[in-house]
């Protein structure tokens, strides 16, 4: 028995070496942003009143549907704004560090070839999965364990240390389940894509089945792991059952990914792999065919996940509408607006949240380019009679045909389930039209992350943290308070707010030369450089 | 007709010069090949060559076109192995191969399919599979499927089985009795002497020799075994003679061509029981000229 395990301290150490820069950067982000958020409510907002104020504007269904139920009620202290604020979403960040690093250390390790030479040392069958499983157990440990100590070490009154070890307890006992499910879907997969893949659409599915049941119902949130945590509800009532429901769970799916791991060949995994074709597609001619071949698959499940998220934003809509009835805070902000409903004050918002994240598969797209450079793969392409122009060109026209679909995916997904919910419907190209009004938006991005493929490669990356800041901006920008001309530093921030807006068309088209200048510039930084191997 | 011709060609990397004006020229209807130790700048000619680097000084034409500004062009004719194969883990490997073909603007199918079966590869594997031998075979048979007028080849057998190696060789016979253009660069020498009527010898960014294997030899000269009956202490110190090495009672040696004469006519005086004698291998040619500028020092050619 002991010989299945044999090293595996040793193999733990080398994963431990391997990610000693990844490891500490990870935990210490989570730690510096939960006690700094700590810092800025209670900062921000002096005394209870203001606090109560933000409680109800976070009441509706929404915003319950985004972050989970208030559990403070009337009593909405720091702590408590925090725990509902922050814990879905930063837990769920947990979870996808975890699917990362998980990922990476098993199928990425095994399909790279290294985990074979490890196999050829004396080590035992299952030393690397328990290597890494102790490995993250240990992370997810510290990251609770840090979270909590420094949130309370902040001395806010209501932010108690009972409460913060729950609440980074929370954190580190959702990573562990995450951990322990894709250690889980590494053995059913046989490719560290499709085992990330999985994991991050389980994450997804879990997100959604906890917004839909925090609206609708209370028992459908308990059957997902996002949605149990919430329960534990730290600072309020600080409940340990979930914490342990989710370390007890990802103790029993390690077991099963070890059991697993055991039975299976090197390289191969249990859900079956097509018998491939011996001869391409028609479809798969040029470097546009093969952009969509090689992106065919994650670019549906985007679609099919953005779209639910449309349905999902869509469905709370009818809960929104009844529970501002009656409001008189809400009277009055109607009475600003005139003329427009409730609904329509809220698209805008929901548009702006969905565009940016229907952005994130457009640019994905394009910088797909430099990955296959990076793997030496654009050397086949380029090698043979296809300009440079052309595969820039071929990539660019795949993700501004990404973010058209998805623009309008998520429109429609919010408009037709809102008009399923309201009572009174709105034209479904009010909803459409807001949602696509956010192209041009997008197509600076895409042209943006194409001047970076073509001159600055290795910086490419940076597009995800403008993507990240204008997020930051559009969505937090209102609740923080910030200056306008802040927004304007993202493109995001110059679209016009369907139906409540005047249309500016001279801005957009403004916006789509801004776009296609980029673009091109991009393309011709891509045709003068050497490509990077 | 010249095939392809670079002048002075360098190449930069930051502070690093991988090429210091290399000259080479293949010549229409030849089997060119390209040798050189590790990291001597094979590959970053070739890969200047395909316009995937671009040249930092001097000039590379293939058919007569700048190799980076009519690239497209150039690349209808062209069809290039690289060293590393790399391909999508999710794709089979008869759909690279295809897409390969249609990438070019066209191939051959049924050829396509004679060489799969020679080569024994397996198309509907996906390429995540694929050993490195069967990876570089997915880029040969895509290469060998097209009617190309120049063949780049860069360590086309470096993973290949001696079947497979010798299965290659065959398709560039054929090639070459269709009067194309081949250039390969390789470290394995027995097989550039197989298969090349002409070599360029690369070392740290610099063609340090190029010819046929015929005038190679001759500025190399014979390999001599000799054994004596008297002991001849000068052996080292003649002129024209280089490693020489105690071997079997005896001494092994290389002789310049043009010094011959004179070396045997010295040596007869001290008793000959045994002499033999070899053609240089390109090996012993490549080993030369590595020690030569390895210490710096030596008989020059
Ligand atoms: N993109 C690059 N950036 C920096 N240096 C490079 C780059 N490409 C190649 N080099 C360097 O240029 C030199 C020549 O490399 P090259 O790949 O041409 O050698 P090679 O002759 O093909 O060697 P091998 O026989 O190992 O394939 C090496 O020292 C290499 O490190
Ligand atoms: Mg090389």
């Amino acid at each position: 028995m002991s010989q299945l395990f044999d090293h595996t301290w040793s193999l733990m150490r080398f994963i431990l070496r391997r990610d000693r820069v990844r490891l500490p950067i990870w935990i210490l982000s989570f730690v510096f942003v939960s006690a700094g958020i700590v810092l800025v409510f209670d900062n921000l907002y002096g005394d209870d009143i203001e606090r109560q104020a933000i409680a109800e504007t976070m009441e509706n269904p929404a915003m319950v549907a985004m972050v989970g139920p208030n559990y403070g009620g009337a009593d909405y202290t720091t702590g408590a704004m925090t725990a509902h604020e922050m814990l879905v979403m930063t837990a769920a960040i947990v979870a996808l560090m975890n699917i990362l690093l998980v990922s990476r250390h098993t199928r990425g390790d095994e399909e790279e070839g290294r985990l074979e030479l490890v196999r050829a040392l004396p080590v035992g069958q299952l030393s690397s999965l328990t290597a890494v499983l102790l490995v993250l157990t240990i992370v997810n440990t510290l990251l609770a364990v840090l979270t909590g100590v420094s949130m309370a070490a902040l001395q806010v009154e209501s932010v108690d240390l009972h409460g913060s070890l729950l609440f980074g307890a929370a954190l580190g006992a959702t990573g562990l389940f995450f951990a322990a499910l894709t250690a889980v879907f590494a053995q059913l997969t046989q490719n560290a894509r499709a085992t990330t893949g999985l994991s991050i659409a389980a994450l997804l599915v879990f997100y959604m089945i906890r917004a839909i049941g925090d609206v609708m119902s209370e028992a459908l949130s308990l059957t997902s792991p996002l949605g149990w945590i919430l329960r534990a509800k730290p600072f309020v009532e600080n409940l340990w059952w979930p914490v342990m429901l989710s370390v007890g769970l990802a103790v029993a799916l390690s077991l099963l990914a070890l059991y697993l791991n055991s039975i299976r060949d090197h390289d191969s995994g249990f859900l079956p792999t097509r018998a491939g074709r011996t001869q391409a597609p028609a479809t798969l001619r040029g470097p546009f065919g093969l952009a969509w071949r090689l992106q065919r698959t994650g670019l549906i499940a985007w679609a099919v996940a953005l779209f639910i998220l449309g349905i999902s934003y869509g469905s709370v809509l009818g809960e929104i509408e009844r529970f501002f009835e009656g409001i008189d805070l809400f009277q009055q902000l109607i009475v600003e607006q005139e003329g427009f409903s409730l609904i329509e004050l809220f698209i805008p918002v929901l548009s702006s949240v969905m565009a940016i994240l229907a952005s994130i598969p457009a640019i994905m797209v394009m910088l797909k380019v430099k990955t296959e450079e990076k793997n030496g793969r654009m050397e086949h392409v380029i090698g043979r009679s296809v300009s440079r122009w052309r595969v820039a060109f071929s990539y660019w026209l795949l993700a501004a045909l990404t973010a058209i679909t998805m623009l309008f995916l998520t429109g429609s997904g919010l408009g037709l389930a809102g008009n399923a919910v309201l009572d009174e419907d709105l034209p479904l190209g009010t909803y459409i039209g807001a949602s696509f009004v956010y192209l041009p938006a997008v197509l600076i991005m895409i042209g943006l992350a194409l001047v970076f493929i073509g001159f600055l490669p290795s910086f490419a990356s940076v597009i995800w943290l403008y993507l990240g800041l204008s997020f930051f901006v559009v969505y937090l920008g209102e609740l923080l308070q910030l200056p306008d001309w802040v927004e304007k530093l993202t493109p995001y921030g110059h679209i016009p707010a369907i139906p409540l807006d005047e249309v500016n068309y001279g801005v957009l088209a403004l916006m789509i030369a801004i776009a296609v200048l980029l673009s091109v510039a991009g393309a011709y930084g891509f045709r003068r450089r050497d490509l990077k191997t | 007709m010249t095939v392809v011709k670079t002048q002075g060609l360098s190449k930069t990397f930051g502070d690093f010069k991988a090429l210091d004006g290399v000259d080479i020229e293949v010549k229409e209807g030849e089997v060119f090949g390209f040798i050189g130790p590790n990291g001597a700048g094979k590959s970053t000619t070739l890969r200047v060559l395909l316009g995937i680097l671009k040249a930092s000084e001097g000039s590379a034409e293939i058919f007569g076109k700048d190799v980076w500004k009519d690239a497209v062009d150039i690349h209808k004719r062209v069809a290039y192995v690289p060293g590393d194969v790399n391909l999508w883990p999710n794709l089979t490997g008869g759909e690279v191969i295809d897409l390969f073909g249609r990438l070019r603007g066209g191939y051959d199918k049924a050829r396509r399919d004679e060489l799969i079966s020679r080569f024994g590869l397996d198309p509907g594997k996906k390429c995540r599979t694929y050993s490195k031998g069967n990876r570089q075979k997915v880029a040969l048979i895509a290469a060998f499927s097209t009617d190309a007028d120049l063949y780049i080849f860069d360590e086309p057998t470096s993973g290949l089985d001696p079947l497979m190696e010798r299965v290659f060789s065959e398709y560039v016979h054929e090639a070459k009795a269709q009067g194309k253009s081949i250039l390969l660069s390789s470290h394995i020498l027995s097989e550039v002497e197989k298969l090349c009527d002409r070599v360029a010898i690369i070392r740290k960014g610099r063609i340090i020799e190029t010819g046929t294997l015929k005038e190679m030899r001759h500025l190399t000269g014979s390999l001599m075994f000799i054994e004596t009956d008297k002991p001849i202490p000068d052996l080292a110190e003649l002129r024209g003679v280089h490693r020489v090495q105690v071997f079997d009672g005896g001494w092994s040696f290389q002789v310049d061509a043009d010094e011959l004469d004179a070396v045997v006519r010295h040596l007869s005086a001290f008793g000959i029981k045994r002499m033999e004698s070899r053609p240089p291998t390109l090996e012993d040619l490549f080993i030369r000229h590595y020690e030569e500028t390895e210490t710096g020092a030596g008989g020059g050619v």
